[in-house]
């Protein structure tokens, strides 16, 4: 029984991994190659969630949906860049701190004026509704399943992007010196764009998915954007394979923190103070993870620059 | 620094200034400070408690008491901070005379000793604290809904009646939560199989659905209002819990204003509310028919509340004579709650908390397909809540 339990618990800490991971893997690149301090990537996050609500309804079918949200994201980032955030990478920090968190109150705002305040509930595509026995004993829930796949596929696809393809080969080469790929020819704009955009279509796919297991509402970007932050200081800033890393590992500590501290503290403790105090230090263990990965590594697990 | 601080203090004299400019209510009027969740996973208890309120205010004429009715409204987020900046600028500007609308305990409790110095008469339509109802009660509070515990007690009642031996209970982690499983143990005397308080807005409750399948329960009872219950119940029924495993829950998990987005999932479970949309009486079906007339869906227990508000006012201001500033006459109306209620007999405890009946409801499909409570059974006749005895009033 236990073990049953604990094999389900790292699935659904996967699952938050898988999430985690299609945010910092966009949000990585832009700090790592733009230099760019982004505040607002969660908002993509919520953009994707709310197009695909909206197409899932137009269109009756919740894939279709969600593969109509992801390039509409992509053009909404690409705007972004266009627009606001291009204006922002010759200025210091504090400056762009203060511009991309300018764009939060934009979208929220935006949101709740074009959707209304109130949440959204996605239902799961008929097909994914149910569970599967993954093994003998242990039904899970099938659109979960889904989510871990497609995050996985997702995973494949940018390793074999960022290794194996001409921009990819760009993109390492700005992660890693972005003024000699400059120098050397390399149309810093465009990539720039590019890479923004691809990033709020990994995100609006992050988005797009949690809608069915979470609910689409305004500021739903805000809460994953701290934990996709401590993702990418945990990966090492500019590394997809640390995203992969840091993700996983954000995952897992916070879903396996949440199931064991409780019922450890329960036998010192009544369960309304153990549960209350479980939860609080459950959610503090990521960040003890984080302070532990900078204390033996100060530039993450796989830092992008040398 | 120093000049930063020269600003602030420009900035509190001119703000004192523009209040004392407009400290006089019109004659004539009575103001009241709607403090509700408009936005996020709440707010689909706001929208309810704001809009059975006006539904009333405007049965009533635009009146309460034949004064003209000013309701100033003002969306919580469901945060203390936000909650009590709104009560302040409504207490201390905009001069209300009467507070309701909101919602959460903790908001509650934090803004009470604000109504109380504004000698503000807080009529909740919602939230019932325990802290309220016993040893902090309040001159200036009324319960128009309920105390927390009294949905709870009534399901422990029933799950203990039904002879189930373990039942795992979940609710929030913040002071209605623990109001409602305590409330259930009260009633309930059989073993306790997990007692979990998750993250008030907590969304995804994979982990503990997981931890609570491995604890193999007889039964299971929830209290998840707004999105949380639609998210839990919704995911319970994706881990292909539904009719495994018995579920209950107060009439809160299981309410009108969240029924819709559960859809199927909720189809068939038992609850216990002070208030069903097929009580029958003259007042109900009114209320039931002009709600659903208004806004084009039905009304939850949360709109019932704010109606009864409503309606309370209404009476309490017409027992006073209409002088708001009597506040002692006004309390003297308040108390005696001569209005006629939509879940039926209506009075007031000595901690101004109300004695009702509370009922078992199924959630059903009608004709229309649409999801909604129907009434089972009495649980409770004339039920008082435990800690009026710890109240001094």
């Amino acid at each position: 029984m236990t073990s049953l339990l604990l094999i389900e618990q790292s699935l659904n800490g996967l699952q938050l991994g898988v999430m985690l991971f299609l945010m910092a893997a966009g949000l990585t690149l832009v700090f790592g190659i733009m230099d760019l301090i982004h505040l607002s990537h969660g908002s993509f996050y919520m953009v994707g969630a709310y197009f695909t609500a909206t197409f899932a309804r137009l269109t009756d079918s919740f894939v279709l949906g969600l593969l109509l949200a992801l390039p509409a994201v992509a053009v909404v980032g690409m705007a972004v860049e266009l627009v606001a955030v291009r204006r922002l990478y010759a200025r210091d920090h504090l400056e762009q701190v203060l511009g991309t968190f300018g764009l939060i109150l934009f979208f929220n705002e935006g949101v709740r004026m074009l959707w209304g305040p109130q949440p959204i509930f996605l239902s799961p595509p008929a097909a994914l509704a149910g569970t599967v026995e993954v093994l003998p004993g242990l039904p899970y829930p099938a659109f979960r399943l889904a989510i871990l796949a497609v995050g996985l596929a997702v995973a494949l696809a940018l390793w074999g992007l960022v290794n194996h393809t001409r921009l990819g080969m760009l993109v390492r080469a700005g992660a890693s010196n972005r003024a000699m790929a400059g120098a050397l020819g390399v149309n810093i704009p465009t990539l720039f764009t590019a890479v923004f955009g691809l990033g709020a279509a990994l995100a609006g796919l992050a988005g797009g998915m949690a809608g069915p297991v979470l609910a689409v509402q305004v500021g739903m970007g805000e809460s994953i954007l701290i934990l996709t932050f401590v993702v990418i200081v945990i990966g090492g800033i500019g590394s997809i394979r640390g995203a992969l890393v840091g993700a996983v590992l954000v995952g897992l500590v916070d879903t396996l923190a949440r199931l064991m501290l409780p019922s450890l503290l329960r036998t010192v403790l009544p369960p309304s103070q153990a549960d209350g105090l479980g939860s609080s230090l459950a959610s503090m263990g990521i960040y003890v993870l984080m302070a532990a990965v900078l204390a033996v590594r100060p530039r993450g697990l796989f830092p992008a620059r040398g | 620094m120093l000049s930063i601080k020269g600003l602030l203090v420009a900035g509190v004299a001119a703000a004192a200034l523009v209040t004392a400019a407009q400290a006089s209510a019109a004659e004539g009027e009575v103001r009241i400070g709607m403090i509700t969740t408009l936005s996020g996973p709440g707010s689909s208890l706001g929208n309810d408690v704001r809009d059975a309120f006006a539904l009333a205010v405007k049965e009533l004429g635009g009146k309460l008491g034949g004064l003209k009715a000013v309701v100033l409204e003002g969306d919580d987020q469901q945060k203390p901070e936000v909650a009590k900046e709104l009560a302040t600028r409504m207490v201390e500007k905009d001069k209300i005379d009467f507070a309701t609308g909101i919602i959460w305990s903790n908001l509650a409790l934090a803004l009470m000793p604000t109504f109380e110095r504004g000698q503000v008469y807080f009529v909740s339509a919602n939230a019932g604290p325990s802290q309220l109802a016993g040893k902090q009660c309040n001159p200036y509070f009324f319960s128009a809904s309920y105390q927390n515990d009294g949905q709870h007690e009534a399901m422990g009642h029933y799950v203990q009646a039904k002879g189930y031996k373990r039942v795992y209970l979940m609710a929030p982690n913040y002071p209605a939560g623990k109001d409602g499983l305590n409330g259930f143990k009260r009633f309930y005397a059989g073993e306790v199989a997990g007692e979990v308080y998750t993250q008030v807005g907590q969304l995804d409750y994979a982990a503990e659905i997981a931890t609570l399948k491995a604890a193999k329960p007889d039964a299971v009872f929830v209290f998840y209002p707004g999105g949380m219950g639609v998210n839990f119940v919704k995911q319970w029924h994706q881990a292909g819990l539904k009719g495994q495993v018995p579920l209950f829950g107060p009439g809160f998990t299981f309410s009108e204003d969240t029924l819709a987005a559960m859809g199927d999932a909720a189809l068939g479970t038992l609850n216990a509310a002070q208030w069903s949309p097929d009580i029958d009486n003259a007042e109900n079906r009114t209320f039931v028919a002009g709600f659903t007339a208004a806004y084009g869906r039905l009304p939850s227990v949360y709109a019932s509340q704010a109606y009864d508000a409503a309606k309370l006012i209404d009476a309490a201001i017409r027992k006073s004579g209409g002088k708001l500033a009597d506040k002692d006459a006004l309390r003297k109306g308040l108390k005696a709650a001569e209005f006629k209620s939509v879940r039926g007999a209506f009075k007031f405890g000595a901690n101004q908390f109300p004695i009702q009946n509370y009922y078992l409801r199924e959630v059903i499909k009608d004709d229309k397909g649409r999801y909604l409570n129907k009434l089972k059974s009495v649980v409770f006749t004339e039920h008082k809540d435990a800690y009026s005895v710890e109240c001094g009033m």
